[in-house]
This record gives C-alpha cells, sequence and structure tokens, in this order.
C-alpha cells in the first residue's frame, strides 16, 4: 500500500486500467462511503478492484480499518484536492 | 455473547442522538462486532412503526446553528443504518418491556426492524462487556 500527492498522474492512470468498479461517495457523510465499499465488495467478484472516491474524512481512517479486518487488499490511497481515492482488491 | 459485543441502550428519541446511535452500530456491525440495541423511553417511542420517518426534532444543545450543521451534511435516515447494521452483521435491536407498558403498545405497533421485547435482565443477561447509553 502506498499513500501519495496528488502528483502522481501516471500511477493514477495505471491504476484506473484495472479499476472494475469506481464508487463516487463524495459527499456523503460517516459511513456513507464505507458502507458503499462493502455493499460493492458483497455484490463482486474475488479479484475485483474497487475505487472509492470519499471526500469524508472518517473514511481515511475507516476505510482501511475494515479492509485490513476484512481481509481484503487495499492496493492504494490517493490524497487528491478535496478527498481521498481508495482502491481495493477483493481478495476473499 | 462475547466481550466484543457492543451493547448500546437509546433512551434519547431526538435525530441526533439517533443518527449517532445508528452511525455507532452499524460501524461496530461492520467490523464484526456483535451489536444489543435496547430501546427504552422515548428512541423506542421513535421506533413506532408510524414515527420512524417522521422528524424527532433533535437535542437541546444543538441551538439554531447546530440544526443547521446537521441538515446540510448528506446523511442516510438512522432507520436505514439499522436496516444497514442488520444486514452486516448480528445485531439485534430490543424493545423494553416496561417502556412498552407505559407507552400500552405491543410488538405490531413497532417497526419491524425491533426483533422482540426484553426485560433488562434479559437486556443484561447478553450485554457482558460494558453498556453505552445514549
Amino acid at each position: 500500500m502506498r499513500t501519495q500527492g496528488s502528483d502522481a498522474i501516471a500511477q493514477q492512470g495505471e491504476t484506473a486500467a484495472g479499476v472494475t468498479r469506481s464508487i463516487d461517495a463524495r459527499g456523503m457523510a460517516c459511513p456513507g462511503p464505507l458502507m458503499s465499499l462493502i455493499g460493492a465488495i458483497r455484490e463482486g467478484q474475488v479479484g475485483d478492484v474497487i475505487e472509492v472516491l470519499s471526500s469524508d474524512e472518517g473514511s481515511k481512517s475507516d476505510i482501511p480499518a475494515w479492509v485490513r479486518k476484512a481481509q481484503h487488499e487495499m492496493i492504494e490511497i490517493v490524497t487528491e484536492d478535496g478527498y481521498a481515492r481508495f482502491v481495493i482488491r477483493k481478495t476473499r | 455473547m462475547s466481550d466484543d459485543t457492543v451493547s448500546l441502550v437509546l433512551f434519547s428519541g431526538t435525530d441526533d442522538k439517533l443518527q449517532a446511535a445508528a452511525v455507532l452500530a452499524v460501524g461496530a456491525a461492520a467490523m464484526g462486532r456483535k451489536v444489543n440495541v435496547f430501546l427504552q423511553y422515548w428512541a423506542l417511542d421513535a421506533f413506532r412503526a408510524d414515527r420512524v420517518l417522521k422528524d424527532h426534532g433533535v437535542s437541546p444543545e444543538a441551538g439554531e446553528a447546530g440544526l443547521r450543521a446537521i441538515q446540510a451534511q448528506g446523511k442516510t435516515h438512522w432507520s436505514e443504518l439499522f436496516a444497514q447494521a442488520k444486514d452486516l452483521g448480528e445485531v439485534q435491536i430490543q424493545a423494553c418491556a416496561d417502556s412498552m407498558e407505559m407507552f400500552e403498545i405491543t410488538k405490531d405497533d413497532l417497526d419491524p426492524m425491533v426483533d422482540g421485547i426484553w426485560g433488562v435482565a434479559s437486556f443484561f443477561m447478553e450485554a457482558e462487556g460494558p453498556v453505552t447509553f445514549i
């Protein structure tokens, strides 16, 4: 897992190519973005790569905590202007 | 139930406190904790089938600015959060038998998300570990 700034445009592009589902949860209050991610994980297949955009501050700690607890893989967290982008792989 | 059970006693029936409690419940369920919710007094009143979606106001300390701040956030209604919590994990919502008597209501008067009616001893039998009261 890497945490990086919004200047990493190339890496963003690489990741976006592998994303199977993107969720724009910007504007949603806690715990909305996490709930959207959980829903997508439950509906998805093992190996799916899910991207969540969230402007909720709580997501920054909650999404990694849940991903760890649920034993999926946090591929990356990118801080963008006014929101964060989380990329998660469903591993089970 | 085990030590990692989260036991919440809901007393207040204002939307802000129910919202805060619902966020705790859904967060705990998401993290794999068992959740026990016990409804008393005004919280129980808010779980009546015909009142769940009504405006239950906010705590007095909110004031006008606080109310505006609450309304400005794009929040999922607390009843929906409790439903999500139940869908995610082992979450039960029980009505306090004594409060039911006080309001002279039966299980049929409550929203279906309420699982049953408990006396306070039943609640403590399940509530091993700390109890949060809100």
